[in-house]
């Protein structure tokens, strides 16, 4: 069953914040001060020449006590916390390519803790807290808007799901509204609610849920990051892990030979090859998710909108393009770029439940590599080789997951211990059988998610 | 993207539907718990060269191992499933 947005592949360049560093903001690693509504003032006034890069640029240093293997949301959100929360601060983020430049510069940027099932439900509800006091954590504008999360029902069974997800989140103590198709009526007017094939009869309503800037999420981690003295490390790719009696001890790098007693994994699509320089094979399938954005329209979609009949997902991103995407083009790929038919397919679930956007015309589609798991849910755990840790697994959904995933990677790294809500995001599950999170019921293999 | 099916030709994306890699073919004995855990769930998973199983589901409805790269999505062979799979 369509359970809600998948919510990972975003806006490219959509927003019109420059993408180099410094393009806005001012470093405190310079000297340069915290951002404030003074602050914007006084630049204002003063031909803004007062602003400086967000972070250093460094070399990489011959040793750290931690590496983390992936400089994305979730990778950047680890290092923040290992310095903020766990005192870590000899870090090094290694990036190939630059920071930000993967699944979290490319996804429908949303923000939600719908799931139903232990294990998920406490994560998402843990990680959509810590979205609320992000910007506030960070000193950073994320742009964390909580216009609310609307999956959209069409027939009675659909709605007793929906009631009995409802519950399952009220019940983790996050917020969700059973609404009937009047109210949906006056709240999204647009839609074709008399459709013959899928007629709209209501929705659930999660009013926390919404979305946020997605590239500053990477880059307000980056910066708390360097300026607790994390080392972002960019072009900067892992070619082998070293491992000397079963203890991880360093990783050999496109710029040279790094050791460390510690190290995490979080490089989503690249996950298995990654895990292949430790000789691990993961449970993962990689494969192509598409996404697309219209050209700037003026406010006419208010809210995080799912058709719950076809993979298909929809809001408006703040500088007005429409951006929505639907369902994996299922495949296992590495091309970052998609095929025609799921094209079709998403543009056909679009105009069946919202003819309105008819005449918009779609500026760009990308894709990007989802590490899915057999059963749909993600992975934070030890791995078989002592100090080597993995984080993967987020399937279509990672984005929502960035501050829970960090914070969650970073205390199973500091402490060696998982840390609560996380838990039961284990690796061998799957061999045992104990904890699946299968979210859709559809079973806990490959190719079913 | 389009398979050549040895029965029916050159057909289009749609009329296949994606089963997985082609190691679900050789399937061990239930006998070693491990050895089936890990047939059924870890995954090579390579960015390039791979082996995946395709089912012709709107023609001939046969199944089918394609050689194809993930990378580059070019399609090297396809063959009927039935020649490696008599039994």
């Amino acid at each position: 069953m369509p359970a809600g947005p998948a919510g990972w592949l975003g806006t490219g360049r959509e927003i019109g914040m420059g993408r180099t560093t410094g393009a806005i903001g001012g470093g405190m690693g310079s000297g340069s001060g915290r951002f404030s509504g003074w602050r914007i003032l006084k630049e204002g006034l003063t031909g803004n020449r007062g602003w400086r890069p967000h972070f250093r640029n460094p070399a990489p240093k011959p040793e750290y006590d931690v590496l983390i293997i992936g400089g994305g949301g979730h990778g950047l959100a680890t290092a923040f916390y290992l310095a903020q929360e766990h005192g870590l601060t000899n870090v090094a983020v290694l990036e190939k390519g630059y920071l930000g430049g993967g699944n979290v510069g490319r996804n429908t940027t949303i923000v939600r803790a719908n799931y139903g099932l232990p294990g998920n439900s406490e994560f998402y509800s843990h990680s959509l807290k810590l979205w609320e006091g992000m910007e506030r954590e960070l000193n950073f504008n994320t742009m964390m808007s909580q216009r609310g999360v609307l999956n959209l029902y069409h027939s009675d069974g659909q709605r007793d799901a929906f009631a009995r997800r409802g519950n399952a989140m009220r019940n983790q103590g996050d917020d969700a509204e059973l609404l009937d198709r009047a109210a949906v009526r006056r709240l999204v007017p647009y839609l074709d609610f008399d459709n013959a094939r899928f007629p709209v009869h209501g929705g659930l309503l999660h009013r926390r849920g919404g979305t946020a800037r997605h590239d500053a999420v990477a880059w307000g981690y980056a910066r708390g990051a360097d300026h607790r003295g994390v080392d972002l490390i960019q072009n900067c790719t892992v070619t082998g892990i070293d491992i000397v009696q079963g203890r991880v001890t360093g990783v050999q790098t496109t710029r040279g030979a790094i050791r460390a007693k510690k190290v995490g994994i979080v490089v989503a699509g690249r996950s298995s090859e990654v895990a292949a320089m430790a000789g691990m094979r993961l449970p993962i399938e990689s494969h192509v998710l598409q996404a697309f954005v219209t050209e700037g329209l003026k406010p006419v979609i208010d809210h995080v909108v799912t058709f719950g009949m076809s993979h298909f997902y929809i809001s408006q991103s703040d500088k007005g393009g429409l951006v929505f995407g639907g369902d994996l083009d299922f495949y296992a790929s590495y091309a970052a770029r998609g095929n025609l038919p799921m094209v079709e397919h998403v543009m056909e679930a679009g105009m069946t439940l919202m003819p309105m956007i008819g005449k918009a015309r779609v500026l760009r589609s990308w894709g990007g590599i989802m590490d899915m798991s057999p059963d749909g849910s993600p992975i934070i755990d030890r791995t078989g080789v002592d100090g080597l840790y993995l984080n993967c697994g987020w399937c279509y959904g990672g984005f929502k997951a960035v501050p829970g995933s960090g914070f969650s990677f970073a205390h199973l790294v500091a402490t060696d211990r998982p840390h609560a809500p996380a838990a039961r995001f284990r690796l061998d599950r799957f061999a045992t059988g104990r904890g699946l999170m299968d979210e859709e019921g559809t079973g806990a293999q490959h190719n079913l998610h | 993207m389009r398979l050549t099916c040895p029965l029916c030709g050159a057909r289009d994306r749609r009329e296949f539907t994606y089963q997985g890699d082609a190691i679900m073919l050789t399937r061990p004995s239930n006998d070693d718990p491990t050895a089936f855990s890990d047939w059924l769930h870890l995954r090579d998973n390579p960015a390039g060269r791979t082996r995946d199983l395709w089912y012709h589901e709107a023609g001939c409805c046969a199944w089918l191992v394609v050689e194809r790269d993930t990378v580059t999505h070019a399609v090297h062979s396809v063959a009927l499933v039935e020649g490696e799979d008599a039994d």
